[in-house]
């Protein structure tokens, strides 16, 4: 988008076309039901004014219109309800193919990590037609990240993770906006998003890409954080082995159990004794302060990497790991 | 009049709750309902224009995208400071504690309320709390926005976050007092005949808001204590690197301050369903409905707070319970659209000014209300949200909505309240006005929202301007429509025309007693009717 000023906004994502068809029927809906109200109420007004001679005796059976207004918008706004409900579980069910991009926001900016280890500040460069999940943290406050032209919106949150998704569906660069108030620079905490055809992404990739990808980054932090010490095949401390983890069911020491999902690995980095897996002491000391959002990303972009021994025992060597 | 020596003026004023005791000391420790019902009106009307200084400044920035007249700090400070004044120290005592206080007891045939120097502690508490705001913003400001989200108002902001959130839980104090002397007021105090269905619907619009207000402005309290402690002692509540959860703030603070729309559009309500009925010369339409209306928003609205976390991280099952529960809070809302343009129906209508203003009410809350449906559905409010459609949406329903009616409260009860008449004309005009500036200034708004504009923005992209520009240009206009009844009322204090005890033959037991009343309200009891029974003549 350039600097001139465009009514319509652009829709360049797989959902946003949807959204729109909802949100124009809505635009309608309440604009009718606004004319028709103020046509009435002039009517009313000029009809009934003081000093005309007309009839006013009232009706006195005022109950089914009052019944009739009451449950004609009842109706209608639960068939709205569910038309949005059907489209909101869309926008937060990203597909099972979606590939994984990182962002951490801090104080005014957007750092993306590609999986390759490609890394931008500010902007966002994606494949067309190809669905994109965004795992986001913060740094610092509550940030949010907003593509109109997508229609898509998350609030990224310190101490967690969280979640957006998206298909583009036209090249071109569109304004990535923060919408969560975040301090002085607030208005200045945008970028870009460049959406790419995908040989063109390809080579984009290769031209910007890093010495190493973002699991063998995270490899590299898993030996000099100390974590292979105890967590690694030889390790002589009792600590669980944790190839193949991500995504796997873990049963707690207290009977319940959890999916290893980058909420649950990063819980564990940073706050061991929160949730100790059954069978294993809880030794593991908090790596609060040693590891930055970055670095976690790395190491559960690590983890993603690899693969349970019994499957496959050496797999895990393409990602630089031993 | 000039040739009249001041002293045959004096003889010839009645002796009211106006004159009755004469001195500041007086006013100041007054235990009459309607002299601190006048005593907040003070107060409110001077924190609206501050607030109001801080909306000029606002708007004059964004006429650039890079920003016209302040720097990005100041920005900051000015919108947090616009919206912690208009909504803690004008928007939520505005109808209730002016209005309200003077009326509440006239209409139920009352002669005070129930706790008379509770009420006045109530009024000295909101003043504590509004100096320790301008406290904080002599001392060079807040920049937290009026929502305090966490953790930057507890860890990362470095201005006054203490004054600010001191000035508003003392004055919160103020509101849960208030509340609990018109709910007790209201229980005890109705004269011999005044049963509950017989009570016009500002009594029960106080009803209902006193409820909220007792309900929920605990929850801010607390809320404000914990930002307190994180902020002061480093007490992890809120700030996940202290082991605390910032979506729990966000929880208690839309607890409170959903509801607390609440507070501001009901009482408007209230003078809505007042004023429309007097100017049709009929009965309201459907009154009971009408007050099952407003009590079903005053329950339900404390149930739809998660409509303000869609995109904030809750689960999509949560996000499912709110949407369909604030869908339905709209409903009693439409009721009473659908019931106000009904009651037009053969009426006998005439438009002076407080009608006008009701009128404009029932529009723009309308407007404002529909497109609170649309941010009820989590589809659209993802990309709404927090964009300038949300800006337009609120200030619909609480400037359009809340300032016109309680501008037209103002209208309507000035005779009653001042014993004078203001310049006809010039109040139709400035109605006029305001609707128009109203409509200029915030619509464009709803269009920038759509087209991606965030809130909270210093500086914007160039394609935003146009809009901007316009919405800036509509301010000028919202700003003269606000001055202007600050001197036609003004002058009718010393020059307006006496106006009677009830100029606009309305009912209502407020319009039996003299203009303005004595001090303990009545000279003799007045004569109990059903609510609007403009069928029958005046008592």
């Amino acid at each position: 988008m350039n600097g001139r000023f465009h009514l319509l906004l652009p829709s360049a994502s797989s959902l946003s076309g949807r959204i729109d068809a909802l949100w124009w029927t809505m635009v309608c809906l309440c604009g009718a039901v606004a004319i028709g109200v103020f046509v009435v109420m002039w009517a009313f007004c000029i009809r009934y004014r003081k000093g005309r001679q007309i009839d006013r005796t009232l009706s006195h059976s005022t109950t089914p219109i009052e019944l009739t207004w009451t449950l004609a918008p009842l109706v209608i706004f639960v068939g709205v309800f569910g038309w949005s409900l059907f489209l909101y579980a869309r926008e937060e069910s990203p597909p099972k193919d979606a590939q994984t991009i990182y962002v951490v926001a801090k104080q005014w900016m957007w750092k993306v990590q590609h999986p390759g280890g490609q890394r931008e500040i500010n902007q966002l460069h994606v494949p067309l037609d190809v669905s994109i999940r965004l795992t986001m943290t913060s740094q610092d406050v509550i940030h949010s990240f907003y593509v109109p032209a997508f229609r898509v919106k998350q609030d990224v949150l310190p101490g967690r993770y969280t979640q957006l998704w998206f298909a583009a569906t036209q090249l071109g660069t569109f304004p990535l906006f923060c919408t969560q108030y975040c301090g002085l620079d607030h208005s200045r905490m945008g970028g870009q998003v460049i959406v790419m055809r995908p040989q063109d992404y390809a080579s984009w990739l290769r031209d910007n890409g890093g010495s190493a990808t973002l699991a063998a980054h995270g490899a590299a932090l898993f030996r000099s954080l100390g974590c292979s010490g105890c967590h690694g095949t030889e390790a002589s401390v009792h600590a669980p082995d944790l190839d193949g983890i991500y995504g796997r069911r873990v049963y707690l020491a207290d009977g319940s159990d959890v999916t290893a999902d980058d909420a649950y690995i990063r819980d564990s980095i940073l706050l061991p004794d929160k949730q100790v897996v059954a069978g294993y002491a809880p030794i593991m000391p908090s790596f609060q302060g040693q590891v930055n959002e970055d670095g976690l990303l790395a190491l559960i972009a690590y983890l993603k990497s690899t693969r349970a021994p019994p499957v496959n025992a050496t797999e895990s060597t393409q990602n630089g790991h031993h | 009049m000039a040739t009249i020596d001041a002293d045959t003026v004096t003889d010839a004023v009645p002796r009211s709750f106006l004159n009755a005791e004469a001195g500041l000391g007086s006013w100041l420790t007054t235990h009459d309902h309607k002299r601190i019902a006048i005593l907040y009106s003070i107060g409110i009307t001077f924190f609206f224009f501050l607030g109001g200084i801080a909306a000029t400044l606002i708007r004059l920035n964004l006429l650039k995208p890079s920003g016209a007249l302040l720097n990005t700090e100041t920005y900051n400070k000015a919108f947090t400071f616009h919206g912690v004044v208009m909504v803690w120290f004008f928007l939520i005592p505005s109808i209730p504690a002016t209005l309200g206080n003077f009326l509440l007891p006239l209409m139920i045939g009352a002669r005070d309320v129930a706790f008379p120097k509770l009420n006045l502690v109530s009024w000295y508490l909101y003043v504590t709390g509004g100096l320790f705001t301008i406290c904080a913003l002599l001392m060079g400001g807040v920049d937290t926005g009026w929502t305090f989200y966490t953790p930057f108002s507890t860890m990362f902001s470095n201005s006054n976050v203490f004054l600010v959130i001191v000035g508003v839980f003392v004055t919160g104090f103020s509101t849960i007092f208030t509340g609990l002397n018109f709910i007790v007021t209201i229980h005890n105090l109705r004269m011999p005949g005044m049963s509950w269905f017989k009570l016009p619907l500002f009594v029960w619009a106080m009803y209902a808001v006193s409820l909220v207000m007792v309900l929920a402005t605990p929850v801010l309290a607390m809320t404000l204590a914990l930002i307190g402690l994180e902020r002061g002692l480093g007490v992890g509540v809120f700030d996940p690197a202290l082991g605390g959860d910032p979506l729990l703030f966000q929880h208690l603070f839309w607890f409170y301050s959903h509801p607390a729309v609440y507070i501001m559009i009901l009482p408007a309500m209230g003078v809505a369903s007042e004023i429309i009925p007097c100017f049709a010369q009929r009965d309201i339409f459907g009154y009971r409905f009408m007050v099952y209306a407003m009590v079903a928003i005053a329950v339900i609205g404390f149930l739809v707070w998660g409509h303000h976390m869609f995109v904030a991280g809750m689960s999509v099952y949560a996000g499912l319970v709110f949407s369909i529960l604030s869908f339905l809070v709209a409903v009693p809302s439409a009721i009473k659209v659908f019931n106000w343009t009904a009651t037009l129906h053969k009426g006998t209508i005439s438009f002076e000014a407080p009608m006008l203003y009701a009128l404009g009410f029932v529009g723009l809350f309308m407007l404002g209300g529909m497109t609170g449906l649309m941010l009820a559905a989590p589809a659209l409010d993802v990309p709404l949200h927090d964009t300038y459609f949300v800006i337009a949406h609120f200030h619909y329903v609480m400037v359009g909505g809340s300032v016109m009616a309680y501008l037209g409260g103002i209208h309507y009860w000035w005779p009653k309240i001042t014993g004078k008449l203001y310049s006809e004309p010039l109040a139709k005009f400035s109605a006029i006005l305001m609707f128009c500036g109203f409509n200029l200034t915030f619509f464009p708004q709803y269009v920038l929202g759509y087209e991606g504009m965030p809130r909270r923005y210093a500086h914007y992209a160039p394609q935003f301007q146009v809009l901007n520009v316009l919405s800036s240009a509509g301010a000028s206009i919202l700003a003269i429509s606000y001055l202007l009844p600050l001197f036609y009322l003004g002058w009718s204090l010393f020059r307006g025309t006496v106006a009677g005890d009830n100029p606009w033959n309305a009912r209502g037991l407020e319009w039996q007693t003299t203009s303005p009343p004595p001090e303990k309200n009545f000279y003799k009891p007045p004569v109990v009717q059903q609510a609007y029974a403009y069928d029958r003549p005046a008592p």
